[in-house]
């Protein structure tokens, strides 16, 4: 990434926020992304998982409703690939469908999360004052009480469902975002342009939509792959202490959990594959999140 | 600098309150109210009744919110019904054992990553950073449980030098004179913990190193070892002060997959049995005592990074 030299951008090293909605600007952050290898490298992992779990089962037809428990912990071979689990489901379909709640709920929950945080964020941000202060009181309020304590205190109140859940996650996951724009916006609101629009007749709205958002839309992507991690994580943890999807649903934490129940069977195809997925895909979304990073970051690009 | 901290102070308090509210919110929302999550969902329409107004739920939303606080400023955070025991009581014997263990890890964490980190910086994108990065990704990327399971597999069942479980016993005591039950859960804790500290400060490092004034002193001839000690750590461990803050409620609180994994009975387990048996003040209880320990670390962090730190603006 070192060979991408900029101009004479030393002077504004602490200002934060570059120029970023340009052409011009767009490729140089598509190139240096390319250039990092880990990148790719979870581009293409997150690629192939999300078609092996969205595809897969166009071509592996099984049936995961109904269980056989004839057919339980048989392993590999013999018509399943991967075994069967312990009440007879097959495993390779098993980790297909359980990776499509996986990864819709992730993937919801964030884009959910990102879109109502930068709003909030910006609109703090950007009016400052008492709006700002009461705004973000309420996120460090939220911020400030243990996610996995509310998910499970949650999960103990409702009855959970891929909605809620992707509600629950989302609902805790829009305070990081909000605190990452309102910062953004706070050194972005005191720009030349900013201060054009007011001068021109603009309104607040107008600002924060046109000009603000697409400006600080590097953070918001970054944040959004690191939230996706973070989410199937949180799943996983809430599948462990048994609160996840109830049968016949299925995610990778609940089915990782009840996998290593026979850990000590030795019934290892229902804990080794399914682990493997969970840290490929969140090490691949992290790989793409830091690579993202480093290419919408100029400060970094000159060095 | 005094107002930076009454501000800091005075914005602390206001979150606290809107935690209250929180928590008091969620007492509400209970399905059937708090009486039928204390007396079961079969209780009579006589009993929640009689249940209500004992308990006061009869009268108005701010009439209860007001009595409530002051339920709390006086220490009484709630009775559990389902353990016949105030929440209290069971804080103060869970607490110190989740300090304890979560402490014990802490301090290796730091002991350890933030030699890493430097070391990862002054060997940035050279193979054993690569390979340092590949573990450490690798550290945050697994579900603690399964790193905690794999552990005991490991050590436990196969090698069988360490004992599965954490140690039993009531109160911190005997935690503390059974150090080989210790050992796995403080590594599971200190492995996930190593893992996002020495990126942290990895990347700090690097920060730093790009800084006019490392090449300052390289120019002016400063060896290796003034320059690593006096300048690259002095600034590079800024942002370990944020994050030691944020690990303060972790450190009340303990970890709760850990202290399940391990079945070490401290505050987080004492959440997971809570919420599987539905026992809704202790939730709430500890949902608020965490939230607060959570304010009051962000608090310390703030002001002790202003002290470290006095480029930073106090406004």
């Amino acid at each position: 990434m070192s060979d991408v030299v900029l101009p004479n951008s030393a002077d504004d090293s602490d200002a934060g926020v570059p120029e970023k909605a340009s052409p011009r600007g767009s490729k140089a952050i598509l190139e240096v992304f390319l250039q990092n290898k880990l990148a790719l490298v979870g581009v293409v992992s997150l690629i192939a998982i999300t078609l092996f779990c969205f595809v897969g089962p166009i071509f592996y037809h099984t049936n995961q409703v109904i269980s056989n428990l004839a057919n339980a912990n048989n392993p590999p071979g013999r018509g399943s690939p991967l075994g069967t689990d312990f009440v007879g489901y097959d495993e390779l379909g098993r980790l297909m469908v359980g990776g499509q709640s996986s990864l819709e709920i992730g993937f919801s929950a964030a884009i959910l999360a990102a879109f109502v945080g930068v709003l909030w964020g910006a609109v703090a941000g950007y009016f400052g004052g008492l709006i700002d202060s009461v705004m973000m009181r309420i996120v460090d309020a939220l911020l400030s009480i243990p996610v996995l304590f509310v998910l499970l205190l949650m999960a103990a109140i409702i009855k959970v469902n891929q909605l809620n859940l992707t509600l629950i996650v989302a609902f805790f996951a829009w305070l990081v975002p909000a605190r990452l724009i309102r910062g953004e916006t706070l050194t972005l609101r005191s720009r030349e342009y900013i201060q054009a629009v007011k001068g021109m007749g603009g309104g607040a709205w107008r600002s924060i939509f046109v000009h603000i958002i697409p400006n600080a839309i590097g953070t918001i992507v970054v944040n959004i792959t690191f939230q996706v991690a973070d989410a199937i994580l949180a799943l996983a943890a809430l599948g462990y202490l048994g609160f996840g999807l109830p049968p016949p649903a299925a995610n990778w934490g609940a089915m990782l959990s009840q996998g290593i129940t026979f850990l000590y069977a030795g019934e290892w195809w229902l804990i080794y594959p399914v682990g493997v997925l969970i840290v490929l895909t969140v090490i691949s979304l992290n790989f793409i999140g830091d690579a993202l990073r480093d290419a919408f970051d100029v400060r970094l690009r000159r060095r | 600098m005094i107002r930076f901290l009454l501000r800091r102070i005075g914005q602390s308090i206001a979150v606290v309150f809107l935690v209250t509210l929180a928590t008091f919110i969620l007492i509400h929302l209970l399905p059937g109210g708090a009486a039928k999550a204390e007396l079961g969902v079969r209780a009579s329409p006589a009993a929640v009744k009689a249940f209500n107004i004992a308990n006061g739920y009869n009268r108005p939303f701010w009439d209860q919110y007001v009595f409530y606080l002051n339920q709390l400023i006086h220490g009484r955070l709630g009775y559990s019904y389902k353990l016949n025991e105030s929440v209290s009581t069971l804080l103060r014997t869970d607490l110190p054992k989740s300090a304890y263990l979560s402490g014990l890890a802490l301090l290796l964490t730091v002991i350890i990553a933030i030699p890493l980190g430097i070391y990862q910086a002054l060997r940035r994108n050279k193979a054993d950073d690569y390979l340092l990065t590949g573990f450490s990704f690798i550290g945050y990327s697994m579900p603690t449980f399964w790193l905690g399971l794999l552990l005991i597999a490991f050590f436990s069942v196969y090698l069988k030098w360490l004992p599965p479980t954490a140690p039993q016993t009531e109160g911190i005591g005997g935690a503390i004179s059974d150090p080989k039950a210790m050992v796995l859960p403080v590594l599971t804790l200190t492995i996930v913990g190593v893992a996002s500290f020495s990126r942290y400060m990895r990347s700090s490092a690097i920060e730093t190193l790009a800084q006019d004034y490392i090449r300052t002193a390289r120019a002016k001839g400063v060896t290796q070892t003034q320059l690593l000690y006096g300048h690259l750590l002095r600034n590079a461990i800024l942002p370990i002060i944020t994050l030691l803050g944020l690990s303060v409620p972790a450190l009340l609180s303990g970890n709760l997959i850990t202290e399940s994994v391990f079945n070490y009975p401290g505050v987080g387990l004492l959440f997971w049995s809570s919420a599987e048996t539905r026992d809704y003040p202790t939730l709430l209880a500890l949902t608020l005592v965490v939230a607060v320990f959570t304010v009051l670390g962000n608090l310390i962090a703030d002001i002790a990074y202003a002290m470290a730190d006095r480029r930073v603006k106090l406004s």
